[in-house]
C-alpha cells in the first residue's frame, strides 16, 4: 500500500481526473470569461477586442449599480437572519418535546427545487387570490399590496422566500455543529451554575465560532451570486425594481445578445464574491483554534 | 490488491480513451460516403408533450418527405421555447447549426443571417411558392433584400371579451376608443376587473401601446420611429403612452397586472374574473377546441378589433401581429439542396394541415371555403384577408438591446414610475443609440 501510494506518479494519476474536471469547467471558463468581457460581441457573430470599454460602461450603468445593491442589500438580510437560524438552533439542540420532528420540518424548503418554491411563493403573493391577500382583505384592509408589482415592497417580497428556502440548510449546520460540543463541558458549566443564557453566549457560541464564519461566508457569497428565485418570480421586475446582478448579467447577455457586456458583470460578481470572502475572513481572524 | 485495482484504474482511462477514438472514426465514416443516404437534422421547439398537435403533423410530414425521397432521413431534435432559444445561440457560436430549424423573425433573425449562418431561401419563393404566403408575411425574415427563413405562423392580435360579462351589464362590444372606456368605467364601477393583463412578461403590455400608437398617429408613426427615419418623440407617440397611464389610473387592467405572467393573466380570463383580453390569436383554440377549457366558458368568448380613436389617423383594420416562427435552412449544411426541398414540402403541407388539426393559422393562404372551422377562425380568417396592414411586435422589430430597454419602459409606463415624455426620450436614446 505505502510503496503504491507514495510514487509520486500515482497520486498525481489518481488527482488528475478531479484536476482535469475542475480545470475544464472551472477556470478554463473563468478565463473565457475574462476574454470576453473585453469583446464587443453577440454572442454569434465576430468578435471585435475594445479592451476595457464595457468595465467603464459598467462602472457608468446605473441598473448595474441598483442591481449590486440589491445584491448586497440581499447578503445583508441573510446574515442577520443567520442570527435567527442559530436561536432556533440551539433551542433544538437543547432538550426540547420533538426537536427531532422539528428539524426535519425546517429542512422541507431545502428539498424542493427552488422553481417549485417560487410556484408557490407566487400563489402566496398572488394579488387578487393569493393566500396573503385574502388573508388581509379577511382581516379588513381595503387595498392590499400589490406584493410583486409594487416597485418599493417587490424586492422584500422575494428576500422572504429565499431566506426561507436556506433556514434548513443553516439550521442543519449550525444544529450538527452544537451536538459536536462534547458534554462534559456543557455538564461542568451547568454544575459551576450557569444558567441557560450563560451557557449558549459563553460557552456554546464561541465554541461554534468556526463554524458561524463560514456560514457567514456562504450566506454572503450565495446572496451575491443569488439566481433563480428572482429569475422565476420576477424576472427582476417591475423595471429593474428587483434586479441582482446575476440577473442582470442573464438579462445582458441571453436577452440583449450582449455577451461581452454580460460577460463583464459576470466577471466584476466574481471579483465582489473573492473580495467579499477576504474581507469577512480578515474582520473576522482570530488567532486561537478551538480545540476540544 | 492495491495493485491489482491500480492495473483496472489504468485498463478503464485506456478503454475510455480508445471509446473516445473509436466513436469518432466510425462517425467520420459514415458521412463520407453518405453521398446515397443522406440525414437532414432537424431542430424544432414542438414537443410531443405539449405541443401534441403540432408534433403528430411534424411526423406525419417527415415521414411522407422520406417516403418521396428514400435516400433521404429526417433527424429530429425537439426541445422547449427557452431551451431552444439557448442551444440555437450556442450552436450558432460554434458554427454547427441543423441542417434546418426553427428561428423568429427580423430582430432574433438579425445576427445569424448577418454572420452568414443561414441560407437565403429566395430561389424558393421564386420557384413558386411566393404566391403561397399571404402578402407580407415574408418580409420581416428578410434582410438586405434576401429571404432567409420562411414562416410557419401568422398571428393577429384581438381583444378577446367574455360576452356573459358583456351582457350582464349590457354593454356592446366598443367600435371607438370613447365607447371602450365607457365599457372599462362601466366594469370598474361594477366591481369587475375590465382588463386581464399579466405585464411581467412585458410584451403584452407592449402590444396595448402599440395599438394605441397605430390608433392615434397612423400605422407608420411608430415604425418610422423603430427604424429611424422618423421620431419617438413624435406627439402621437406620447399621447398614446398617456392613454396607456390614463387606463391604469381608471383601474382598467387588473390588480397587480406588473407582477403577473401571461398565464396568470389568461387564467384571470378564463375564470371568468376579468371580462377582457388583448391577445394573439395563437390562443384561439384554448377558446374555441381545447377540451381542457370548459364549454360554457369558450361559447362566451367573442372578439373585437381594438377600437379607433377618435381624431387619430388608424385603421380599425390594422393589426398588430406578424409571424411566429420559421424555417431556416443552416448555410453550412452539407445538403443544403435537400434541405431547402425539405423546407419547401413542409411549408405547403403545414399549410395544409395547419389550421383544422392544430389551430395554427400558417403564414400561407387558407382556403375557408372547404374546411370545417369553428366560427371564430373563420371570422379570424376573413378579418386577416381584410387587413389594411399588420405592425410587427414592437419588441421584434426592434434590435435585441433596444427590445430589452423598449420592454422595461413598458413596465415603467404602466407601473407610473415614469412621464410619458421620459418613455418617448428614453425610447429614442436608446433606438439611436443602437443603431
Amino acid at each position: 500500500m505505502d510503496k503504491v501510494m507514495s510514487d509520486k506518479r500515482v497520486i498525481a494519476l489518481y488527482v488528475l481526473p478531479a484536476l482535469l474536471l475542475i480545470v475544464i469547467l472551472v477556470y478554463i471558463p473563468i478565463i473565457m470569461t475574462g476574454y470576453y468581457s473585453l469583446m464587443k460581441w453577440d454572442g454569434i457573430g465576430e468578435r471585435t477586442f475594445i479592451a476595457l470599454d464595457n468595465y467603464r460602461q459598467l462602472l457608468k450603468d446605473n441598473m448595474f449599480w441598483k442591481s449590486v445593491y440589491h445584491s448586497f442589500l440581499l447578503a445583508v438580510f441573510s446574515v442577520f437572519s443567520l442570527g435567527g437560524y442559530l436561536v432556533v438552533s440551539l433551542i433544538l439542540a437543547g432538550k426540547v418535546k420533538g426537536a427531532n420532528i422539528l428539524r426535519k420540518i425546517y429542512l422541507i424548503p431545502m428539498l424542493l427545487s427552488s422553481v417549485a418554491i417560487a410556484q408557490l411563493w407566487l400563489r402566496i403573493y398572488h394579488p387578487s387570490n393569493g393566500m396573503l391577500n385574502q388573508l388581509l382583505s379577511f382581516l379588513g384592509v381595503e387595498d392590499t399590496p400589490n406584493w410583486l408589482a409594487d416597485p418599493s415592497i417587490v424586492l422584500y417580497s422575494v428576500f422572504i422566500p429565499i431566506i426561507w428556502q436556506y433556514a434548513g440548510f443553516y439550521i442543519l449546520i449550525y444544529y450538527a455543529a452544537l451536538k459536536n460540543i462534547p458534554s462534559s463541558i456543557i455538564e461542568a458549566a451547568i454544575i459551576d451554575g450557569a444558567n441557560p443564557w450563560q451557557l449558549a453566549y459563553k460557552i456554546k457560541l464561541p465554541l461554534i465560532a468556526g463554524v458561524i464564519k463560514v456560514t457567514v461566508v456562504l450566506a454572503v457569497v450565495g446572496s451575491l451570486k443569488y439566481f433563480d428565485l428572482i429569475y422565476v418570480m420576477t424576472g427582476g421586475g417591475p423595471d429593474g425594481a428587483s434586479e441582482v446582478i446575476a440577473s442582470y448579467m442573464y438579462q445582458k447577455a441571453f436577452r440583449s445578445f450582449n455577451f461581452g457586456y454580460g460577460s463583464a458583470i459576470a466577471f466584476s460578481l466574481l471579483i465582489l464574491c473573492i473580495a467579499a470572502t477576504w474581507l469577512i475572513r480578515k474582520l473576522t481572524h482570530t488567532e486561537e483554534e478551538v480545540q476540544y | 490488491m492495491i495493485k491489482k485495482a491500480h492495473t483496472i484504474v489504468w485498463m478503464v482511462i485506456f478503454m475510455l480513451v480508445l471509446a473516445g477514438c473509436s466513436e469518432k472514426t466510425t462517425e467520420k465514416g459514415s458521412t463520407e460516403k453518405g453521398d446515397e443516404k443522406i440525414t437532414l437534422t432537424f431542430m424544432h421547439l414542438w414537443p410531443a408533450g405539449s405541443s401534441k398537435q403540432h408534433n403528430m403533423i411534424v411526423n406525419e410530414i417527415i415521414k411522407e418527405f422520406e417516403e418521396q425521397n428514400p435516400n433521404v432521413k429526417v433527424k429530429q431534435e425537439i426541445l422547449e421555447n427557452e431551451q431552444y432559444k439557448n442551444k440555437l445561440k450556442v450552436l450558432g457560436a460554434s458554427n454547427e447549426l441543423p441542417d434546418i430549424g426553427m428561428t423568429w423573425a427580423a430582430g432574433f433573425l438579425e445576427p445569424y443571417a448577418k454572420g452568414g449562418l443561414f441560407a437565403p431561401l429566395d430561389d424558393l419563393l421564386d420557384g413558386g411558392l411566393r404566391n403561397n404566403f399571404v402578402s407580407g408575411t415574408t418580409e420581416p425574415y428578410a434582410l438586405d433584400g434576401k429571404t432567409y427563413a420562411l414562416p410557419l405562423e401568422l398571428n393577429i392580435t384581438p381583444i378577446y371579451y367574455n360576452k356573459g360579462i358583456f351582457e350582464k351589464y349590457n354593454l356592446e362590444a366598443p367600435k371607438t376608443y370613447e365607447e371602450f372606456k365607457r365599457v372599462v368605467q362601466v366594469l370598474v364601477d361594477n366591481g369587475v376587473a375590465p382588463i386581464a393583463l399579466g405585464n411581467k412578461d412585458r410584451w403584452t403590455g407592449s402590444m396595448w401601446y402599440m395599438y394605441l400608437a397605430d390608433r392615434i398617429g397612423g400605422a407608420d408613426t411608430l415604425k418610422n420611429a423603430i427604424n429611424g427615419s422618423g421620431t419617438f418623440e413624435d406627439p402621437s407617440l406620447v399621447q398614446a403612452a398617456e392613454e396607456i397611464q390614463q387606463l391604469v389610473k381608471m383601474k382598467a387592467f387588473i390588480k397587480g397586472f406588473n407582477g403577473l405572467s401571461n398565464d396568470e393573466a389568461k387564467a384571470e380570463f378564463t375564470n371568468e374574473k376579468a371580462a377582457m383580453y388583448l391577445m394573439g390569436t395563437w390562443d384561439l383554440p384554448q377558446f374555441t377546441t381545447n377540451e381542457d377549457v370548459p364549454k360554457e366558458f369558450r361559447e362566451k368568448v367573442g372578439f373585437f378589433k381594438f377600437p379607433t380613436v377618435e381624431g387619430g389617423k388608424g385603421n380599425i383594420d390594422s393589426w398588430v401581429g406578424g409571424p411566429g416562427v420559421g424555417l431556416f435552412v443552416s448555410e453550412n449544411s452539407k445538403h443544403k439542396e435537400e434541405a431547402k426541398q425539405f423546407v419547401k414540402f413542409f411549408v405547403e403541407k403545414w399549410g395544409e394541415r395547419s389550421v383544422t388539426r392544430a389551430g395554427v393559422i400558417p403564414a400561407t393562404k387558407v382556403n375557408t371555403e372547404n374546411v370545417d372551422l369553428p366560427q371564430m377562425y373563420i371570422d379570424v380568417l376573413n378579418e386577416l384577408a381584410n387587413a389594411s396592414n399588420i405592425t410587427l411586435f414592437a419588441d421584434v422589430q426592434m434590435n435585441p438591446e433596444a427590445a430589452q430597454t423598449h420592454l422595461n419602459l413598458i413596465q415603467s409606463l404602466f407601473g407610473e414610475s415614469i412621464t410619458p415624455e421620459q418613455f418617448a426620450k428614453q425610447h429614442q436614446e436608446v433606438l439611436s443609440s443602437t443603431r
